[in-house]
């Protein structure tokens, strides 16, 4: 059910909400908390209201969308109200504000707020400076941002550690809980030897990357070592060094990783790029501060970023076993200088943002990146399905021709074709790559 | 598994999104052909893997008298979790998952065929990682218990060392009566030391279950009132709608309080009415359980105090089904009840004089199981005898299942110009606060196994205990012939009914 009330008040609206209330029965029955989605007019707006309403499933809210309108308009409110079908488990309140009021949202947010829950805000767009003072940021017990849609996401990660107050957290974050949990529990088996050397790969924008290497700074309490890639999405290796040889954790195309250890098998494991539902229902589960992502920040500045060794997991044709050499050599190089490089990959030492065209999967590669790299600069990764669904169309219909091309891969190849298919859209990363 | 003075520098107690994923290992199910195994392992196991909290290189190996290849045994794994797990189908997930699918054939007293499964093992070990950790989970009756454990034993697959860990699962029922139960744990422990072995009860996986005890103990506002000042009895209710049919074999003989209240009920009981753990470390907690059970009683006497019954056959929710007698296997004389209610009392100063009123049955009105603290009247109601008609007595009742929850019902003013004063509910749904895909009971408890976490799974120290408990009673009724018939649909056989209406109390309608 959806009911429209244009220009309106707040008041008019809790009437509402009362009222709906009383004639629908027991409609809102335990929310457990207030999410405030501050965004703006438009698609993305409705991105957001997805991605909450699939994480209403799992936390019954309230949700509240301010979504800020055109500012040069006479001032205006108003207001939507979608319960039932139209809204998940949760309810969910549109408030359209224009002009003056388009930056008073903290005015409208205030007395549609739950009696005695928590508040959370979220920022799918771009955030505040400092988001715990911000006018909203200061009502919320936990505020959400996400490095992702930023202009510069690797450089806003700086600007998060600058602000950073008890409460703050960040979907790039959220991102690498399965990576995390991977690398301990690689740590967990025997020989329990110290991490002597650690290298994180990924691509040039992904804040996630720069994130899990300063989680491993601060744990290991060495310097990190951070490699671009052009190829692969986000996160594409992790190397931890010991006496006993290396772990590596190497995941060339987006959704397959390959675990490594000394002696033991090689591993596979699904390690698909998470959704934006995933990552929101991840961050709603706990509302207390996140100590080790305030440590995580903290340590960025021990993250040494590594520039020249560009290593592609992915772009050599001849399998994973090149990516997981190559990988290797992300290590190893860091002692042998940066000779040798990757065997089959070898001599491809271009430059961040480049490969030789000639290589039909990097060329691939490199081109759908481009595409997404501009819109990235202002795309809105923090929300659902419409970004979603053109990642997931672009990674299912561009790839198959590439893939024909290369040879040695043809199982993989295979799997990750039919993949593409199975998979519904929502689960797809929407991490930008 | 991991040494004492060593710690994971990326793991941080604070870090409270890490889960936790078993460690190498794999699972080996024998009697992998059962319909516990494909309804509720299998996609368990699924589930677990797309929750990603099975270590990568898992192994699931099935054994069973079936003349199948691996391929044919991956079928029926496929088949099982497509039909009934309980997260969304990743194919991706399925084939990690897949990779690590064996199949041994043969009886389980066929040497030959556990020479196989230790090769098997021994290949998995290399090629999958699983790194000499291997669960056995015993899905067999226990008449086959000490076949399989001999096996193990010879074959060497149960020999423990420092390095690796083996351990056994088994499901109830642990005995039929405490004799064979002390029996049974001879057999089991000769081959695994006790902290090897895990007993399901699958009870104790659930979210609801486990909430007794953050209710009791994260709470200021029930814990004053959990003692015989307060409550007047408590009732503990596990009732199906479903009959027997098909489960002849097992039950006859067996019996309800057999089958349920030894394990499930005694258990809820003991949560119900234990002291405070000092910490919620396992140890602590057994402790307790323990010294609640050994207070544990059932009152006598019996005449008055249990009831049992045996279904009839007739019109139940639109279907016309059979009474036990007429289902197939079961014989036409049997005296096996399909209901039971007993008194406990617990001898403690908390509840001293308190009831507990266990009561189970198959063919009951609709499947629910609660438990239900019914407190005692006010000492004092300063309103006119008129108006306090329709009070009834305060209650708190935990909704094990289905729609997991907790209600209080309590007594309110009716609007209108008179003081009238009638009952009405508080409901807490678990679904409404925490929509989050509670896990399967089995998924938990897997993952515990592989975890070595035995905090949700009986010793047999309690399981002995249980047994004490039961044995009286069970022997008191193996005298008095054949049970009560009740009517299928109907809510149990009217002896139960005067059991409660003799000291003035009655059955809630779950």
């Amino acid at each position: 059910m959806i009911i429209d009330l244009p220009s309106t008040t707040t008041s008019q609206v809790n009437k509402k909400l009362v009222e709906i209330r009383e004639t629908g029965g027991a409609v809102a029955l335990g929310r457990v908390l207030t999410l405030a989605i501050i965004t703006d007019d438009g698609s993305q707006a409705e991105q957001a209201i997805e991605a909450a309403n699939d994480a209403s499933r799992e936390h019954p809210c309230r949700v509240i969308v301010l979504a800020r309108g055109a500012r040069k308009a006479a001032a205006r409110l108003d207001a939507q109200i979608r319960v039932g079908g139209d809204a998940g488990a949760s309810e969910v309140v549109v408030l359209r504000m224009y002009g003056p009021l388009a930056d008073e949202g903290a005015s409208c947010l205030v007395p549609l707020l739950l009696p005695d829950a928590p508040v959370v805000a979220w920022w799918p767009l771009e955030a505040p400076k400092v988001p715990a003072e911000d006018p909203i940021g200061k009502l919320a017990h936990r505020r959400i941002t996400d490095a992702k849609s930023e202009r510069n996401p690797v450089r806003s990660l700086e600007q998060r550690r600058a602000s950073y107050r008890g409460g703050d957290t960040d979907l790039a974050w959220t991102r690498l809980t399965s990576w995390r949990a991977y690398l301990a529990a690689a740590l967990d088996l025997p020989p329990h030897e110290p991490v002597t050397r650690a290298t994180v790969t990924g691509t040039a924008d992904s804040p996630s990357t720069q994130l899990l290497a300063g989680w491993l700074a601060s744990c290991l309490d060495i310097p990190v070592r951070r490699v671009r890639t052009s190829s692969g999405q986000g996160i594409v290796s992790v190397v931890l060094e010991r006496r006993s040889g290396l772990i590596e954790l190497v995941r060339p195309d987006g959704q397959l990783a390959t675990l490594t250890q000394p002696g033991q098998p090689d591993r596979t494991i699904a390690l698909p790029r998470r959704s934006v539902r995933d990552c929101l229902i991840e961050e709603l589960r706990r509302l207390d501060p996140d100590e080790v992502y305030e440590d995580t920040l903290e340590a960025l500045s021990k993250v040494v970023a590594a520039r020249g060794s560009v290593t592609t997991a992915k772009s050599s044709p001849a399998a994973r076993s090149a990516g997981r050499r190559t990988a290797t050599s992300a290590g190893s190089t860091s002692r042998a200088g940066d000779s040798d490089g990757a065997g089959g990959a070898g001599g491809r030492k271009g430059g961040a943002a480049k490969s030789p065209g000639s290589e039909p999967t990097a060329s691939e590669g490199t081109s759908g990146r481009g595409g997404t790299a501009k819109r990235g600069t202002r795309r809105t990764t923090g929300s659902a399905t419409g970004a979603a669904k053109r990642t997931g169309a672009r990674r299912s219909a561009a790839p198959k021709p590439a893939r024909r091309g290369s040879v040695g891969r043809s199982s993989r190849g295979e799997s990750s074709l039919s993949r593409g298919e199975d998979t519904p859209p929502t689960t797809e990363g929407t991490e930008s790559g | 598994m991991t040494s004492r003075h060593w710690r994971n520098p990326l793991r941080d107690d604070r870090d409270k999104r890490l889960p936790r994923i078993a460690g190498p290992s794999g699972l080996v199910i024998f009697g992998v052909t059962g319909d516990l195994s494909r309804k509720k392992l299998m996609p368990a196991i699924y589930d677990l893997a797309n929750r990603k909290l099975l270590p990568p290189g898992f192994a699931l190996t099935g054994f069973a008298r079936r003349d199948w290849a691996d391929q044919d045994f991956s079928k029926v794994v496929y088949e099982a979790v497509r039909e009934h797990s309980r997260t969304p189908f990743r194919e991706d997930v399925w084939r990690q998952l897949s990779e690590g699918l064996r199949f041994v054939s043969g009886s389980f007293d066929d040497d030959q065929a556990f020479d196989d499964l230790v090769t098997t093992v021994a290949d998995l070990d290399r090629v999958r990682g699983t790194g000499g950790n291997h669960a056995f989970y015993l899905s067999v009756p226990p008449s086959a218990f000490p076949t399989v454990c001999r096996q193990l034993a010879r074959s060497g697959l149960s020999a423990q060392n420092p390095e690796q860990w083996r351990r056994v699962v088994i499901e109830k029922p642990f005995g039929h009566d405490l004799e064979s139960a002390q029996e049974l744990n001879k057999i089991v422990n000769e081959v695994f030391p006790e902290e090897s072995v895990f007993r399901i009860d699958h009870y104790l996986g659930k979210e609801t279950v486990q909430n007794i005890l953050a209710l009791r103990f994260a709470n200021q506002l029930f814990e004053p009132l959990w003692n015989a000042h307060y409550v007047d009895h408590v009732q503990i209710t596990m009732a199906e709608d479903i009959g027997l049919g098909g489960r002849a074999g097992y039950y006859d003989g067996i019996g309800a309080a057999r089958d349920v209240i030894q394990n499930h009920l005694l258990q809820l009981l003991a949560l119900t009415a234990m002291e405070e753990p000092v910490s919620f470390h396992p140890r602590a907690l057994r402790t307790e359980k323990i010294k609640v059970l050994a207070a544990t009683k059932p009152w006598e006497p019996f005449s008055e105090t249990t009831a049992r019954g045996q279904y009839t056959g007739g019109w139940q929710g639109g279907q016309l089904v059979p009474g036990l007698l007429e289902e197939g296997g079961f014989a036409k004389d049997s005296t096996t009840e399909t209901y039971a209610a007993m008194t406990m009392q617990v001898n403690t100063r908390r509840w001293a004089g308190v009831p507990f009123y266990l009561r189970t049955g198959k063919r009951l009105g609709r499947r629910v199981t609660e438990i239900a603290i019914v407190f005692k009247r006010a000492p004092h109601l300063p309103f006119d005898s008129t108006s306090t008609d329709e009070l009834g007595e305060n209650a708190l009742v935990i909704r094990v299942q289905p729609d997991e929850g907790v209600t209080m019902r309590f007594g309110s003013k009716v609007p209108g110009t008179s003081m009238q004063i009638r009952d009405v509910t508080m409901d807490f749904g678990y679904g409404h606060a925490f929509t989050e895909d509670s896990p399967e009971a089995y998924e938990r408890l897997l993952l515990d196994v592989l975890l070595g976490e035995p905090s949700l799974f009986p010793v047999n120290e309690e399981v002995e205990l249980s047994w004490r408990i039961l044995d009286p009673v069970l022997r008191y009724w193996e005298k008095e012939g054949s049970p009560e018939p009740y009517r299928a649909g109907s809510w149990g056989p009217e002896s139960a009914d005067r059991m409660m209406a003799r000291t003035g109390r009655h059955w809630r309608r779950p």
